[in-house]
Parts: C-alpha cells; structure tokens; sequence
C-alpha cells in the first residue's frame, strides 16, 4: 500500500547521493551465495539466487511483496531457522565458510550478523537494559559497560535524545527513536553485518530520514543490507541494489521468488538491463 | 547530524573465524532435558493411575467374578452376605447425572448466548467473574448447602399431592437435592466452554445475518448456535464428565444407599461416593473391599476417559472449521 | 461439505430476516427469549447469593476467634475449632506450591518454546494434559493412595502425600495458564533477542518468562485456590483422621486439613457441627474470594501490556 503511494508520487527515482566510487563487482565479499533455493514446506519461496554482497557497502534487496527478498535476507543470519518447514539448499558462505554446514551453530553466526526488524521491537525493559542485552548474553568482555553503552547510542546517533533517561523504559521512546534504538542495539555487539528487514516501513518520512542518515554514517564500520519496499530509499541509501520478482511457472502455475538484477544502485535506477526492472522502477507494474 | 567518533575499533574478522559452538552450552542442554521431563510427567501420572488402578483391580476380579460384578445384585462389598453388583451404583451415578444435566445443560447454554449475543460490555465484565466465583466455591461447600440448606427446603415444599412413588416426601438424603446444587455448580463449566465457541464464530457470519434485517433472537438461535454447535455439544459433555466425577456434594447429600432407581426422592450411592465414603472409613489395607475402591475407579476412569475424549475431539472439530 | 453447511446457515438467516420485516409491534418471542436467557444465567447468581447468604447466617454464631485458634472436639461443639487443620492446609499448600509451579511453568516452557508438535511424542504429553485435566479428582487420591501414601512411594498417610496428590490433580491447570501466558509474548521479542546472538535458554529466561509472569503467576493463583478447596483425593490420602495436635511437619504425622474437616463437621448429626461447619465455610470461602479477586485483578492489570 504505502509503497504503491510513494511510487505514485512522482517519477521513477534516481540516486540523489553523490555516488561513491562502487566498484563493478563487489570487492571483498562478505557474503556469496550460490543457487540457493529456500522452501517453506512444499512452497518453493526463492529459487537459484547467486550474488556477492560487498563489505562496507550497503546493499539494498528491492521487488514486490512475494519476491523472496526478507526470506534470503533471513537466510544470512539463519533467523529462517526459526520457522520448523524452512529448507535452505544451494551454498550461502560468509567469508568463505558454508553457513549452513553441519558444525555452524547458528547463535554464533547471530552474533556476528546483527538483524534490524520491520516493526522496532525493543525489549520492555530501560534503554540502559536494551543496550546492554547484547553484550551481555553473548558474553563480551566488557571493562565498563556504562561506556559501551554511551559509545553505542553516540554511534546510534541516539545518546544526545536519551542520555537523561537511560533508566526509563524504552517504550516510552517515540517510534523513530525506538526503531534507531534497535539498531544501536543490534551494533552494541559489534557484529561484522547489519541486516535490516524494512526498517523504516512504520516511520514517518522524518524518522525515515534519519534512519537513512544513520545507514550512511554506519556504512564506514559495518556491512548493511537492507530489504525495502520504498524505491527512493534505495536509491537515497544503498550502494548496490538487487531487484527481485515474483516468477510464475507457466506449466504449473507455482510462483516463486527469483533474481532479475543485481548491479550497482546507479545502474539499476538509471540504466537497468533488464526489462521487469526498468517496469518496476518506472512504476509499471508490481 | 555529527558523529562523534568512537573510540571501538571497526568491527574486524579476524582469522581464523569460527562459526562453531563457542562452547558446547551443555547447561542449555541440561535445561531442555529438565524442562522435557517436567513435561513428560504429565504422561507419567496418567501411565501412574493405569497402573495404579490395573493391579489392585486385576485382583479384585480374581476374588469376585465378571458376572457379579456386572450385574443387579445388592451392592454390599462390606457387608455379610456381601454383594458387588456395581449397576446399583452406576444407576446412582446416572441418576445425578441426569437431574444435574437437566439443569446445567440448558442454563449454561442460555447463560452462555446471554453473554455472547445479550449482554453489554459492562454488564459482561461483572457477570464473567460472578461466574467465576461460582466456579470457586469449594464443592464441600456446596455440599453443606445442598445437606443443610437446600435438602430441608425441598423436603418442605415437596408436592406430595403427587400420585405413586413421586408424592412420597423424601428423607434427609436424596438425590435432587444434590442434583440440583451439583447441576448449578455446573453451570459455568458449561457456560464459559460454550461462549468460547461462540466468540470464535468469525464476526462476518453474524453482521451479514443482521445486516439482512434479522432480530438478536434469530441471529442467536439460527446463526450463532449452529455455527458453535459442535463447540455446544463439547461444553455439555464436559459438563456431563464433571458430574460423573464429582464427589463431595453426591456425598454429603445424595445419601448411601446403593439403590438401582432414577426417582427424585430416592437416596442413592454414586461411584465417586463410594470411594469417598469407603475411603473415610477404616479399609484394611488388602481385603476385598480395598480392592472394590480400585474396580469401582476404574471403571469411573474408563467411564470419564471416554466422555472427554469425545469432548476434546469435538472441540478440536470445531477449531478446524474455525480456525 | 462444511461450505454447504454454513452457507444452509446464512440462507436461514436471510429467509429469517425477510420474515421479520413484516413483523410490526414488539417482538413478543424475542423478549420472552431474553427473559429466558436472563433467567439462565440468574439461576446461578441467586444460588451464589443464597449459598453466601446461608453460609453467613448459618455460621456468624460461631465466627470467633475459637475457630482459629482451637483444637476439634468432637464433644463440645462450641470450643471445638479449626487450628489444626488450618496449620494441616498450610502445610499441604507450601508443599502443593514447591512442586506445581517449577513443574507447570517447566513443562509450558518445553511445550510452548522447544516442542516441536509435528513430534508423536510431543503430541502424546498434549493430548494427556488435556485428558488430566478432566480426570475426577477423587481418581487422584486413588492414585496417592496406591503409589504415594502405599506402594513404590509409601509416604505413609502425611501431609506432603495430600501435597503430591493435589500436585498432579492441579498441574494441568498450571501448565495450561502459563502456556498461554507464554504465548502471549510476542513473537517479536523473541526475535529480537535471538538476532543478538541469544541462546533459546538466554531468550526465554530474560525475555520471555518476565513478560508471561503476570499470566503464569494469575494461573498459579487459580490453581493453588483449587487446591485449598479441594476435598475428595485428600479423603483417601490420610486427611480425615481426627487429629487433636499439630501436624509435626511436612514428612511426619497426622494431619487435617480445612474443607476435609468442614466435612467431617457437616456429617455429624448435631446442628452445633453444622454451625461449626459454616463458620468454616466462611473462613475457606473469604480466602478462595480475596485469592481469586488478586488473580483476577493481577489479569485485568496486565491483560494490556502489549
């Protein structure tokens, strides 16, 4: 729905961000996949996706509802585990090593690939508290936690907002400061990757805005990718950007997730190669 | 917006990464066996009452055969002669059953739409806990008011203009006036079962039926009752199970004599109230009558294992259409 | 099938509503119908007016403070009290209390957190939770007495068999509660936590047990009331012997407890028992009311959070 709006608001986006020097192909994969195919049950959800995310960069994964994309961006830090029926098959590494191999403990691969939900869901407890979750579960040395905490939100852009509260719960943070509190809480273990699942689809344009701020600004520690259904956003934020489609079997009539294209941002929103992405940008279907 | 910079180093994977168990979190292990087992035990104490009630019943049929058992001898398991023809019983059993289902089956049912389709929002949030409190009362409780209260009252204004057997005015104990307070008692089991069904039906169902101009009463009888039927039927079975399982009030009030007959102004002696009555008294541990406690439960076992796998398939039935 | 059947439901309803457009005045069938209902659910609040309202009456000439502070006679009805068994029912509660939440709460946590019900095994321990919870009690006490107070266990007839006895007779209405205190959580938070690199155990004691506890502690409640008001299992698990001293402890001795002598006065034929009997009744019925008005207050407070 709100996507539908904002593609109706006005042209097809371009990237308004002096680009950055992205390089053809990703430099220093963090991430490869290879064929991989994801079911839920009998439903085949993503079918044969093979891509590089690059380190530092941010990668955003676009397409319509039904593409496959938060299911792949679920796929890098096993939360599809969750889900009982989840298959994953087809090779997914992370610097190299097989994710889903035999020995990979799927807490230790969380701790190093933070996640950002769709709807901020801070725990209901004091900001200090949430903050402190990460490091404290996961067993960081930690010499002062009171300045990892403030070291956190001041990356997080949050610390001037709440630094007289921290005691206070976080629920009574509005919703923008709750959704930039979860991503401090998810940087407060200093993992390698951040994945964010729409992270800006409850927010209004403001808060929007400086979540995108804060992407930027986090881009130089951090690998981020971001699943989102508002095009402007990734052609604003991301550096590189994979369009997936929902593809119908023509004999069967299954549908699945698949990849069209995956280039640079620039690429996709000025030049794309393909004709269904030029159709989605430009607001013809989808 | 600035930054300040911090002072962590930028996040490095250092080599070599390791994406394997930090540790081998045996406690977490650990936790989900204990956790496991406190599950289990729930299969444990039903795997304990069949064996509890196997042996000593297995014995008691060695001593006593199939066909007294079953049968319409006098019940006398401590008495000389004695006698162990347990239809006495079980028709003292069905005789509550029946006069305490007469009443909690159709008022816990117009109790129920009462709430769902009638009453106001308020008025919900004061009746729902009175029910609850209803539920609360301890049944010896009740059993005390069916024996000292209500006994006396039906004793006095007992229609004895009546013709036959029904004229005559009943003794201290008899079974309506433990079938009446046990049937009331019943009520809220009945009620909240099925008010929960009938707050599942989808809420489309009922707009659809007003919006085509019906009145509360055709909505309630010819919409929401068919709908919830089956959710209905399983709230009178557990109902129907709770007053074959029930205890203190038949004990207090329905009387002790174990008497194949369904009047009103009878005494009789329920299963449950067997067992609680033999139990009170002094049962050498190993004679005959020690068994008969075991054979009379299970077959009250058998009996309520039945009725509620009927009531829990029912209710599964009607999730599935709803659900 | 079941599309037939519900649209044969809608099609009544339409045929119904066309019918009582023609219909004018006051809807006599539909009034009657309300009042029929209304006297449904009356049934039950006049009987509960009654029942206090006889209880009270019944009882007042012996609520004193004999009652609780004096042994049972069985001669002298009106020095005759209830301490004993009161200090019996506490007793049995600490012990009913220790056993039942640790393994309620546990078991919800399995069923709710780690089964996986596509499992027979975890299919089975529903379904039997299900079944217990409908099991007459007194088959409980049969229970205690052949594998608790005798048999295997052979505790002999103590407080703490009435404890184990009332333990498996309440502990699916624990299970039940907690679980769905439990799943009240949402799902959200559970998320949250594992992305961080939580363990399942780390995500259910930090996050989702201190969310459910106002649901788990509201079960707790109800249960342990259950168990204070319960009579039957306790009559064959060594409540009913007439005790004149205090229970030793949990493991040792005799003991009484509350309803089993509110019982045992009612039986006997001199209405001084009687009297005696209801004052207890007042006493058992005031507690079970404050026990269940907290838990129905701690609901209502918490029923929002999220």
């Amino acid at each position: 729905m709100t996507d539908q709006a904002t593609r109706a608001a006005g042209p097809a986006p371009s990237p308004q961000r002096a680009a950055r020097d992205v390089p053809d192909v990703p430099k220093e994969p963090v991430f490869t996949t290879q064929d991989l195919n994801i079911h839920y049950g009998s439903f085949h959800a993503v079918t044969d996706v093979s891509m590089e995310f690059g380190k530092n960069e941010i990668t955003a994964l676009i397409g319509p509802s039904g593409c496959g994309k938060s299911t792949v961006l679920r796929c890098l830090n096993r939360m599809n585990d969750l889900i009982p029926a989840a298959r994953v098959s087809g090779e997914v590494r992370y610097h190299g090593i097989e994710l889903y191999g035999p020995k990979i403990d799927p807490i230790e691969v969380r701790r190093r690939i933070g996640m950002v939900f769709q709807k901020a869901n801070p725990f209901p407890k004091s900001i200090y508290d949430n903050i402190a979750y990460g490091p404290r579960v996961t067993g960081m040395k930690v010499d002062n936690m009171d300045d990892l905490v403030e070291q956190t939100l001041r990356r997080a852009a949050l610390w001037d907002e709440v630094k007289d509260k921290l005691k206070q719960n976080a629920y009574g943070l509005s919703g923008g400061q709750q959704q930039r509190l979860c991503i401090a809480r998810a940087i407060a273990t200093n993992p390698d990757v951040v994945l964010m699942d729409e992270p800006c689809s409850a927010l209004d344009p403001i808060a929007t805005l400086r979540i995108e701020e804060l992407m930027a600004e986090l881009r130089e520690l951090y690998t981020i990718i971001i699943v989102t259904h508002n095009m402007q956003q990734a052609a604003r934020v991301s550096d590189r950007t994979a369009f997936f489609t929902v593809k119908v079997n023509e004999t069967t009539g299954d549908r699945t997730g698949g990849l069209v294209e995956y280039d640079r941002t620039t690429k996709i929103f000025e030049n794309p190669s393909d004709q269904r992405t030029e159709g989605y940008i430009s607001g013809r279907f989808g | 917006m600035t930054i300040v910079s911090a002072p962590i180093e930028p996040p490095s994977v250092e080599p070599p990464l390791s994406l394997e168990p930090s540790s081998r979190r045996l406690g977490e292990k650990a936790i989900v066996a204990l956790l496991f087992a406190a599950a289990a035990l729930a299969v444990l104490i039903t795997v304990g009452i069949v064996l509890a009630i196997a042996g000593p019943t297995v014995e008691f049929f060695r001593q006593i055969p199939f066909s007294r058992f079953f049968s319409t001898e006098p019940w006398a398991p401590n008495f000389v002669p004695d006698g162990f023809g347990v239809y006495s019983i079980l028709a003292g059993t069905a005789s509550i059953v029946l006069y305490s289902c007469m009443i909690a089956l159709p008022a816990g049912l117009g109790a129920a739409i009462y709430l769902n389709e009638y009453a106001s929002h308020r008025a919900r949030k004061i009746l729902k806990p009175v029910l609850e409190v209803l539920e609360g009362i301890p049944t010896v409780v009740y059993g005390l008011f069916a024996l000292a209260f209500v006994a006396p009252l039906l004793q006095q204004i007992w229609p004895t203009f009546l013709p036959g057997k029904l004229g005559d005015p009943p003794g201290f104990q008899f079974v309506l006036s433990a079938g009446v307070v046990l049937g009331i008692m019943i009520i809220p089991t009945v009620a909240s079962v099925s008010q929960d069904a009938m707050s599942a039906i989808p809420g489309g169902l009922r707009e659809a039926a007003y919006g085509l101009g019906s009145t509360k009463m055709q909505v309630a009888t010819k919409v929401v009752v068919p709908s919830a039927f089956s959710g209905i039927v399983a709230s009178f079975v557990l109902g129907l199970s709770r007053a074959v399982g029930e205890t203190m009030v038949v004990l207090m009030a329905a009387g002790a004599i174990a008497n194949l007959t369904l009047w009103p102004n009878d005494p009789v002696l329920t299963m449950t109230a067997f067992i609680g009555r033999t139990a009170t008294g002094d049962v050498g541990f190993g004679t005959t009558t020690y068994y008969t406690l075991f054979a009379v439960a299970a077959l009250l076992f058998v009996i309520t294992l039945v009725i509620n796998t009927i009531s829990i398939a029912l209710v599964r039935k009607f999730r599935e259409v709803y659900e | 099938m079941r599309q037939s059947g519900r649209t044969r439901i809608a099609v009544d309803a339409a045929r119904a509503g066309t019918e009582s457009l023609e219909r004018r005045g006051i809807d006599v069938k539909g009034e009657l119908f309300r009042a029929v209902l209304l006297l449904c659910i009356s049934i039950g609040i006049v009987m509960l007016a009654t029942l206090l309202a006889y209880v009270i009456v019944a009882g007042w000439p012996r609520l004193d403070l004999s009652l609780f502070t004096e042994m049972p006679s069985t001669r002298d009805p009106n020095t005759s009290g209830f301490l004993p068994a009161i200090v019996g029912t506490l007793y049995v509660m600490i012990g009913v209390l220790v056993t039942t939440v640790p393994i309620g709460v546990s078991a919800a946590i399995y069923l709710e957190e780690y089964a996986d019900s596509s499992k027979w095994y975890n299919r089975l321990i529903e379904v039997n939770i299900q079944n217990l919870a409908a099991v007459p009690s007194i088959v409980f006490g049969i229970l205690g007495l052949a594998f608790i107070v005798r048999g295997p266990w052979g505790l002999g007839f103590v407080a703490f068999a009435g404890s184990l006895t009332l333990m498996m007779m309440v502990l699916p209405t624990v299970i039940i509660a907690s679980r769905e205190a439990i799943r009240g959580v949402p799902s959200t938070l559970r998320h949250a936590s594992l992305g961080l690199g939580a363990t399942r155990w780390q995500t259910v004691s930090r996050q989702v047990l201190p969310v459910s506890l106002p649901g788990i502690l509201t079960g707790t409640i109800l249960a342990m009331s259950r168990a204070i008001g319960e009579t039957a299992p306790l009559l064959l698990v060594g409540a009913t012997t007439f005790v004149r001293f205090l229970p030793e402890g949990l493991f040792d001795g005799a003991y009484s407890v509350i309803t089993v002598q509110i019982f045992q006065w009612a039986m006997r034929p001199q209405e001084e028992f009687r009297t005696l009997a209801a004052a207890g009744s007042i006493v058992l019925v005031a507690l079970l009311l404050l026990m269940n008005s907290v838990a129905i207050w701690l609901r209502n407070k918490y029923s929002r959070a999220y």
